[in-house]
């Protein structure tokens, strides 16, 4: 039997690594398709 | 926290992209471009509304309400428009996107400002840039997603409804994400180096609209977004018309491309203006907002016609300005009035940019029209209207200039108000 205080804390990061994959796998996508809009300036 | 924060602006953000689905609106229930622009601009009146009316709610009630708020009013907006598309009733459209999702839109744009500013109280400027730069982004994201939807679904009322429908469940589960992060600080925890997050200078929102620093701050806001909106509502056709009469005219689809980058120019100044403001003051990035904005625009007037990279290095910078003063005006409010319900102050100022979308866009149509009705083309066509927005930056530049220290008389005393703060700060909504 171990006390609360000698308990370490819940590993976070791999809750953390899925929030910003969540929002940067469309921001990634939303990205994507701006350079390739965005070169149609120097090649259309 | 970032990522609770992003998921409620990249969603909320697609009312960008809105234009997407004008055309398809037009043919297939035979609406006119003013008609098919209404739930759009309803939807902003909406978002300058419920920020202003519902901010001191917000901060009451705390970032998650806001968020579930947001979220169900934004998806529900869709759900109703799918089913105004499906019945062929444009009337429930303009109620669903314009005014519920309008609702949706304003409290989710709120929700995480002074949650955020809260968790990084020594870098409030990058805090509220991350967030805000969700809201260009999320643009980015619907624009070509929504355009791809039509294409499978088809652009019929039918294939409109679908697409509808899509949106509001796929927004309603990505938002989730950011219900279900969100978290408050506690009061006690302590800020490294620095004092408890309740200390300092804090002013009610009520207080605040009486200040003349609000309404400075209100001025530079409102003339910082004239004067971008003032490139990015004709971004393509400017363009054109600036190199029309020269042996390197500017084709549609790299108008196109055009805008395209002065979208990004856009979300990167929300960022990293906003990070660099923590660096160096909030009242200098003004400065270089106003200062710089106005002598690019004075740039474009005089050189813009001569020269392909000038006039789109200087219509970049000031698309990365216009981004920059979003997303920097929480973190400005902070150092003026404190955390206690910045929110909810930010909430209010956001009317500048209801009035700013009007006059923007006002002008500069207004102008080129009259321009174009005198017999002029080519960049003549915007020169009166560049004379104008340098106008308005420089009385942005002057208010910013008369922003001083809040009087400590509308600074929190009574002893019940300080209680509030003690009992609001440490909720985990």
């Amino acid at each position: 039997m171990s006390d609360d205080s000698s308990q370490s804390p819940p590993d976070r990061r791999p809750l953390i690594a899925f929030a910003w994959l969540w929002v940067g796998a469309p921001l990634a996508y939303g990205l994507y398709e701006l350079v390739r809009k965005a070169t149609q300036l120097f090649t259309g | 926290m970032p990522p609770a924060a992003l998921s409620v602006h990249l969603s909320i953000g697609q009312a960008y992209a809105w234009s997407v689905f004008k055309p398809p609106l037009e043919s297939a229930l035979g609406l006119s471009g003013t008609q098919s622009a209404l739930p759009f601009q309803l939807g902003i009146v909406m978002l300058g509304l419920s920020a202003a009316f519902g901010g001191t709610l917000v901060e009451r009630k705390g970032p998650r309400w806001a968020m579930t708020v947001a979220l169900v009013c934004f998806s529900s907006g869709f759900l109703l428009s799918a089913l105004g598309a499906a019945t062929e009733q444009y009337w429930l459209i303009v109620l669903g996107y314009g005014f519920v999702g309008g609702i949706g839109l304003g409290i989710g744009y709120i929700s995480p400002v002074s949650t955020l500013i809260k968790w990084f109280p020594d870098r409030p400027g990058m805090a509220t840039g991350i967030a805000i730069m969700g809201f260009g982004g999320g643009a980015l994201i619907a624009s070509p997603w929504s355009a791809q939807m039509l294409e499978s679904f088809g652009s019929d009322h039918s294939g409109i409804a679908l697409a509808f429908l899509v949106h509001g469940l796929s927004y309603a589960v990505f938002m989730l994400l950011g219900v279900l992060l969100v978290r408050v600080p506690r009061t006690e925890k302590p800020v490294a180096d620095g004092p408890s997050v309740v200390e300092g200078v804090q002013v009610s929102a009520r207080n605040a609209v009486r200040t003349p620093q609000f309404w400075c701050l209100w001025v530079v806001l409102c003339m910082n977004v004239s004067a971008g909106i003032g490139i990015l509502e004709k971004a393509a056709p400017m363009i054109t018309d600036f190199f029309a009469d020269t042996s390197t005219p500017v084709s549609v689809t790299a108008a196109a491309g055009f805008v395209a980058l002065l979208s990004a120019a856009n979300m990167a100044g929300r960022i990293g203006w906003s990070s660099t403001s923590d660096l160096i003051g909030r009242k200098n990035i003004y400065r270089v907002y106003l200062g710089a904005g106005a002598l690019m625009y004075l740039l474009i007037a005089l050189f813009g016609d001569s020269s392909k990279p000038l006039f789109i290095l200087c219509a970049l910078v000031i698309l990365s300005f216009y981004g920059g003063g979003f997303a920097t005006i929480p973190a400005y409010l902070k150092d003026l009035f404190g955390t206690y319900q910045v929110g909810a102050i930010h909430g209010r100022l956001l009317t500048a940019w209801s009035t700013a979308g009007v006059l923007g866009p006002l002008i500069v149509n207004w102008i080129a029209d009259r321009q174009e009705e005198a017999g002029r083309h080519g960049a003549s066509l915007y020169g009166l209207s560049f004379v104008i927005m340098i106008g308005l930056l420089v009385v942005g530049f002057v208010a910013n200039e008369l922003v001083r220290p809040v009087h400590p008389r509308h600074h929190l005393s009574a002893p019940r108000e300080a209680a509030d703060v003690r009992r609001q700060q440490p909720e985990s909504a």
